[in-house]
């Protein structure tokens, strides 16, 4: 049961992300009770580089239409607009269109008409050239600088537009808002702010609402969660009746997926939580007082960009024989060697690398393992990316037929080293790609950043 | 001797960003983690050791009383889901932590 909203709050429905499922009576019952704005996430740069440097979502079509269908209905019977932020996974151009051509086709099965604004994100080299070059961008995770070369070899390069580029889009009342890449808190923060909230709690409330359900427990089966900002705090529910809003989990979300867990950082400052005080008010809901904004100097948007890494090439097999098991790494430079001594004059080893995942030994964590101790069997993945798909499926088939037959010591069975699953052995795996721009541009007008439409 | 794995209520890891992984340690309660606290072991040195990195590759290790949390981050090796990568979503590198004895 989700009570009624009160004059004096804005509520937020969110949806963690677009197509992973929720359950329907949540968005309706929510609905129901009164929200100002439904809020959907569809992107991250979790799932990897290849999709933002692919321009491929994703996420299915199936499943979007599914979570697509119902907010849009939801959005049209509540008469407040839907904001979907990361369309397309990565947030890309053609990943905005992909979802522009899903919705239109949920308008035409539903029967309705609604303005529809776009914000698109992506950038053009030229663009992020100038910004090199005129020093506007910082150094940020990668450790390096942006240079001009970084810029011409990505893909697809994307900004993560902040709450206050939405403010044109907003004002002219869009019942659905579709944008680009996108901080996910922009998509729950930009209409309140723009009615004038506190920016601190705003923010502060839009990263907790950012993954759906996950600030409540159970964390497992996804759902929706609810957001009611009001003058001097917020509040947060899970819009499931199973689910709770505890102070653990709410505090502890706090912290998912952010090396820095009480300064906040986004496009125009941070949010400080060393005054936050999380309380439980009931046992379902959290209220949250005291988080306050922290303006930067300069205003920035992260850019992410992704560029071609090469051609992948894979096969799987598996060791049980100790001896060799024993002298696993003795093998895999054995097999580098020979590889580099066949190929010579036809393959530079700079035109590819090979990757050894040594499952059952540290296939996992790799130099982080502690624990050195293999287990009696192990799995190995000879992993190639070459410059053509040509050159990693030659290598991969020469890491594989060198890997059976090397020589090692201690060796008695001369027949075969390792267990293939498969035959053929080699498993050609697509293009591989690598974010090679992950870094931070000062603008001077976010209301004005990003590329506006409307769509009939 | 305890184990991180005996007394804590999630031990956790993810990326923070495509570069960086960032490590959570959660208590149920806060007599648990003010007993971690005071017992020291669960410290940077500690955390230096069970992954093999130097101190200035730690990234902020701390104590967060609120969350009754503790948190450090880790770049990784290489980028998520490029070349070499081993775990896209950084999701399995925490089991390390399950063992680390935190009380006597």
């Amino acid at each position: 049961m989700i009570e009624r909203k009160r004059d004096d709050e804005f509520v937020v429905v969110s949806n963690g992300m677009l197509g992973y499922g929720f359950r329907q009576e949540s968005l309706r019952e929510a609905v129901e009770a009164g929200v100002d704005l439904i809020a959907c996430d569809a992107g991250s740069s979790d799932p990897g580089p290849y999709y933002l440097g692919s321009g491929k979502p994703f996420v299915g079509d199936a499943m979007i239409l599914r979570d697509l269908r119902l907010m849009v209905q939801a959005g049209a019977d509540a008469g407040v607009p839907l904001i979907i932020g990361s369309a397309g996974g990565a947030g890309g151009d053609g990943q905005v269109d992909h979802l522009l051509v899903l919705l239109r086709r949920v308008l035409e099965e539903l029967g309705l008409d609604r303005k529809v604004a776009v914000l698109r994100s992506e950038l053009d080299r030229e663009t992020v050239r100038g910004a090199v070059e005129e020093g506007r961008v910082r150094v940020f995770e990668t450790g390096a600088a942006l240079t001009v070369e970084d810029v011409d070899a990505a893909a697809h390069i994307v900004a993560q537009v902040g709450p206050e580029s939405y403010f044109r889009a907003l004002a002219g009342r869009p019942d659905i808002l579709v944008v680009g890449r996108a901080w996910d808190v922009s998509n729950i923060a930009a209409l309140p702010l723009m009615q004038g909230r506190d920016r601190g709690l705003t923010l502060h409330m839009g990263k907790i609402l950012e993954c759906g359900s996950l600030a409540a427990r159970p964390t497992g089966g996804g759902d929706l969660i609810l957001g009611r900002l009001r003058d001097d705090h917020f509040i947060v529910e899970p819009t499931h009746p199973d689910k709770a809003c505890t102070q653990a989990s709410v505090s502890a979300h706090t912290f998912y997926e952010k090396s820095d867990p009480v300064m906040l950082a986004g496009p125009g400052g941070a949010v400080d939580l060393r005054g936050t005080r999380f309380d439980q008010i009931d046992p379902r809901r959290v209220r949250v007082t005291g988080s306050a904004f922290r303006e930067a100097e300069r205003y920035t948007v992260k850019l992410e960009g992704a560029r071609l890494a090469g051609h992948r090439a894979l096969t799987v097999g598996g060791a049980r024989d100790p001896a060799f098991i024993r002298s696993i790494d003795a093998i895999q430079e054995a097999v580098r060697a020979k590889i580099h001594e066949t190929q010579a004059g036809f393959i530079d080893p700079s035109q590819y690398s090979i990757t050894f995942h040594r499952y059952g030994l540290d296939g996992v964590m790799g130099a982080w393992e502690p624990n050195r101790q293999a287990a009696h069997e192990i799995g190995i993945l000879i992993d190639v990316v070459a410059e053509t798909p040509e050159i990693a499926e030659a290598v991969c088939g020469l890491a594989r037929s060198t890997i059976l037959h090397v020589p090692f010591e201690g060796r008695r069975a001369t027949a075969g080293n390792i267990a293939f699953p498969f035959s053929p052995a080699e498993i050609p795996a697509g293009p591989v790609y690598e974010f090679n721009i992950y870094h931070l541009m000062e603008i001077d007008e976010p209301e004005s950043f990003g590329r506006l439409e409307w769509l009939q | 001797m305890k184990a991180l794995g005996d007394v804590a209520e999630v031990i956790r890891s993810k990326n923070a960003g495509p570069f960086i992984v960032t490590f959570d340690i959660l208590f149920g309660d806060e007599e648990t983690f003010e007993a971690v606290r005071a017992a020291g072991l669960l410290n940077r040195q500690a955390v230096c050791r069970l992954y093999g990195v130097s101190d200035n590759e730690l990234l902020g290790f701390d104590f967060y009383p609120f969350a009754r949390a503790v948190k450090f981050s880790l770049r990784r090796p290489v980028g998520s889901g490029g070349p070499r990568d081993a775990d896209v979503y950084g999701a399995q590198q925490h089991a390390p932590l399950l063992d680390l004895a935190v009380l006597p």
